[in-house]
């Protein structure tokens, strides 16, 4: 038996502060968290969803008209139960000047936001929205308790970066905070102090062929724009590696769970075995997997074989075939059923094996609750398709 | 009403070939559409099949026994998997074998490699590579420095293009190593910021070697050499990004290749059997008569279930005639391929490749 995904009683559970959407690209990661917000916040929780990059028009029923960095009120709920949603759009560029802002005096953040080192690494760095939707993430979870009396949000649900990697986001945090504190970096921003130390007075020699080299491949004016960045962002060291720590901690927290969103694809189900076992090695609470776009069929009682079999007996008979029954008929009607039965017996082969997809899964998974959402036969971009997602994720 | 099983024309085809936006003798034979291309990128928004595209297509163009190398650039080992081969290395390896003795070479491009390859090259460094990567210098350079990365893979994509089948050969009449290239390309989210190298440097490196390796790979990628193809589903948000990359790729300059629709389903019903499905002129009363008369039991449910599903069916055909409207109206070539329903394997691989070539894609 397969355990159940009870959205309902996890979005239910006043314990529950942080839900994480993962999950491979084109899954439906933002739909999931979409649905899963605003079922939540008509039930009656404070809910704030943090979307990274949504679809358009998905984007405008929430009403996210501008990217702003700011959550807004979504219009068009359900509030009878006390409930409230915001929704966001991340902007990876502005989170960062905010930080940088936060924590360097006025002077020196001038200097870093006008730094091309900077301009880069805020706008384009690999690692740079996975390590943002993190920190805006730690941002919202202060913002929420700011009034421990009446809290802003009691439920943050996140939308995760399309990354290369669907891992990416729980590794950026740590991957960035260690370039800034790395040894490397540190060696090009003073190698005058570095050089003091001695155990670096062993390597100096290499640091010096390191660096040239650097020097000769990257271009100097690339190293010296490196320099006073690091220079500048020198007394922030400290914070970027203790905020890594703490985001990471957040994800790891018991009042955090996470959601791995899948479709029934040999693909994103790989993705989403590999990113179960990683949740589970780095200890990160999993709730479980929504497979999202399971293919059903109206009429299950009929077989694929059995759908064709009825369709090819129709033909024979059209011929004057086998059957050679001449009971008299309207020449356009048999087609339309032949059509039908043909269209069922495709529709039916493809929930099979979307079916068995989803069961091979749990198979290689056993005890992951799982819940399945059926396709909808169109896109999702209003709040009434958002709450027919919440209703299959809630099974019903 | 007329005939309701149509498959006759092109069986992937729920409406006229000309709303695809195909040339107006699409289904004739016609003459190959990236003459003169040698590299092919291919990239898609996620979910849409791009790796599964890329691969079909370096068989389509291995055919006739030419030599194609097929690459991707995010360490994902898809192109492995879609072939059923060992996970790829740092060498080019031979993946699988088309007609006539053609053949495809599989790479897996690594940063790392990339730069280290590119310095021994160019600077004979010997010793000092490995100090590099000791203290630290080759993971700030491959990892960190912004666009750097990006300069490396399409700078290896580059070399592997202009690479000469013997080394010692020079001149344009030299044969290359390659008959062409197809890159397994990012997402269409961040495609246009990994080839627009120069743009992503700009800022940061004025001068230096890194500087003029990416002016040399964005005159590549800029020239008739080169053409980047979108993989879509006919679905809103991959074709809204498919329109998106065109015109961002219009705007920095990349020449836009095809526009490849594909996971189409075959269509079983036609235009006016949707058309009654969509609005209940389907009579249940005929539907069940047919049904008990091949001796299957037509219980309600049966054919209410069978209603619903022609109902959904055309509604979902309608939304994707929308989108292939869309499609059509980005005036690109447009090649099709068919959802296959046991799933993409080795052997699917080919089934599409053969697909592609027979709509001159290749």
């Amino acid at each position: 038996m397969v355990p159940v995904l009870d959205v309902d009683a996890l979005i239910g559970d006043p314990q529950t502060r942080i839900i994480v959407c993962c999950g491979a690209g084109g899954v439906g990661k933002t739909t999931t968290a979409a649905a899963l917000g605003l079922r939540a916040a008509e039930s009656g929780r404070r809910v704030v969803v943090l979307t990274i990059d949504p679809a358009r028009r998905l984007a405008q029923s929430l009403g996210l008209t501008t990217l702003d960095n700011t959550p807004r009120p979504v219009k068009g709920i359900d509030d009878t139960l006390g409930g409230s949603l915001d929704a966001m759009m991340l902007d990876m560029k502005r989170t960062f000047d905010d930080v940088v802002e936060a924590h360097a005096t006025a002077e020196k953040a001038e200097q870093i936001l006008a730094n091309p080192f900077y301009q880069a690494v805020s706008s384009s760095f690999a690692g740079t929205q996975e390590y943002m939707a993190m920190e805006k993430l730690g941002q919202l979870r202060l913002e929420a308790d700011r009034d421990p009396d009446n809290p802003r949000w009691d439920l943050i649900v996140v939308d995760t970066p399309p990354s290369r990697s669907a891992l990416d986001f729980l590794d950026a945090p740590k991957r960035l905070g260690s370039f800034l504190d790395g040894r490397f970096i540190r060696l090009l921003a003073a190698p005058a102090k570095a050089g003091g130390r001695a155990y670096l007075k062993v390597f100096s020699a290499g640091v010096n062929v390191a660096t040239k080299t650097l020097t000769k491949v990257l271009g100097g004016q690339m190293l010296s724009d490196v320099q006073t960045f690091v220079a500048a962002l020198d007394t922030m060291f400290g914070g970027f590696r203790k905020r890594a720590d703490h985001t990471y901690a957040l994800l790891s927290d018991r009042m955090t769970t996470f959601i791995v969103v899948a479709a029934p694809e040999r693909d994103a189900l790989r993705e989403a075995s590999y990113f179960v076992d990683r949740l589970d090695e780095e200890q990160m609470p999993l709730a479980g997997l929504v497979v999202n776009r399971m293919y059903r069929v109206s009429a299950p009682g009929l077989s694929a074989a059995r759908a064709l079999g009825a369709a090819e007996a129709l033909d024979d008979e059209d011929s004057g075939g086998p059957s050679g029954d001449a009971s008299p008929k309207d020449p356009g009607r048999t087609p339309i059923t032949q059509g039908l039965l043909r269209m069922h017996a495709i529709q039916a082969e493809i929930a099979a094996r979307h079916e068995s997809l989803a069961k091979r899964f749990v198979a290689g998974h056993p005890g992951i609750p799982m819940v399945e959402v059926p396709a909808a036969s169109g896109d999702i971009h209003d709040l009434v398709g958002l709450r027919l997602v919440g209703n299959a994720l809630a099974g019903s | 009403m007329t005939i309701a099983t149509g498959t006759d024309s092109c069986p992937w085809a729920p409406w006229p070939p000309r709303l695809l936006g195909m040339a107006p003798d699409a289904g004739a034979i016609r003459d190959i559409d990236w003459d003169g291309v040698r590299l092919h990128i291919v990239t898609g928004k996620g979910g849409t099949g791009k790796t599964t595209v890329a691969a079909a297509l370096a068989l389509a163009l291995a055919a006739d026994g030419r030599r194609v190398l097929l690459a991707e650039v995010e360490g994902r080992q898809g192109i492995s998997q879609t072939f059923d081969v060992t996970p790829l290395g740092l060498t080019e390896v031979r993946i699988a074998h088309a007609a006539n003795g053609g053949e495809v070479f599989g790479l897996s491009v690594d940063a790392k490699a990339a730069l280290l390859e590119y310095l021994q090259m160019y600077y004979k460094l010997g010793r000092a590579g490995g100090l590099l990567e000791k203290f630290g210098a080759i993971d700030f350079a491959t990892t960190i420095a912004p666009g750097v990365r990006d300069v490396l893979l399409t700078g290896k994509v580059y070399e592997a293009v202009r690479r000469r089948r013997d080394h010692r050969a020079k001149g344009p009449g030299a044969a290359p190593a390659y008959d062409a290239v197809v890159v397994d390309a990012p997402p269409t989210g961040r495609v246009v910021r990994f080839l627009n190298v120069n743009h992503e440097v700009a800022d940061l490196a004025k001068v230096g070697p890194i500087r003029s390796q990416a002016d040399s790979i964005t005159a590549m990628l800029k020239s008739p050499q080169t053409a980047v193809h979108l993989v879509t589903l006919l679905e809103e948000m991959p074709v809204q990004e498919t329109v998106d990359t065109i015109a961002e790729l219009r705007a920095t300059g990349m020449p836009i290749g095809g526009v490849v629709v594909n996971q189409m389903r075959e269509e079983i019903l036609t235009l006016d059997v949707l058309e009654a499905a969509a609005h209940g002129g389907i009579s249940r009363e005929d539907v069940a008569a047919d049904l008990t008369r091949v001796h299957v039991r037509a219980t309600n449910a049966l054919v209410n279930g069978l209603l619903t599903e022609a109902r959904d069916h055309a509604e979902r055909v309608a939304l994707e005639r929308d989108e292939a409207t869309v499609v059509a109206a980005l005036g690109r070539p447009t090649y099709r391929l068919p959802s296959l329903s046991e799933g993409v394997d080795a052997n699917g691989i080919r089934e599409l490749a053969e697909t592609l070539k027979a709509q001159g894609m290749a």
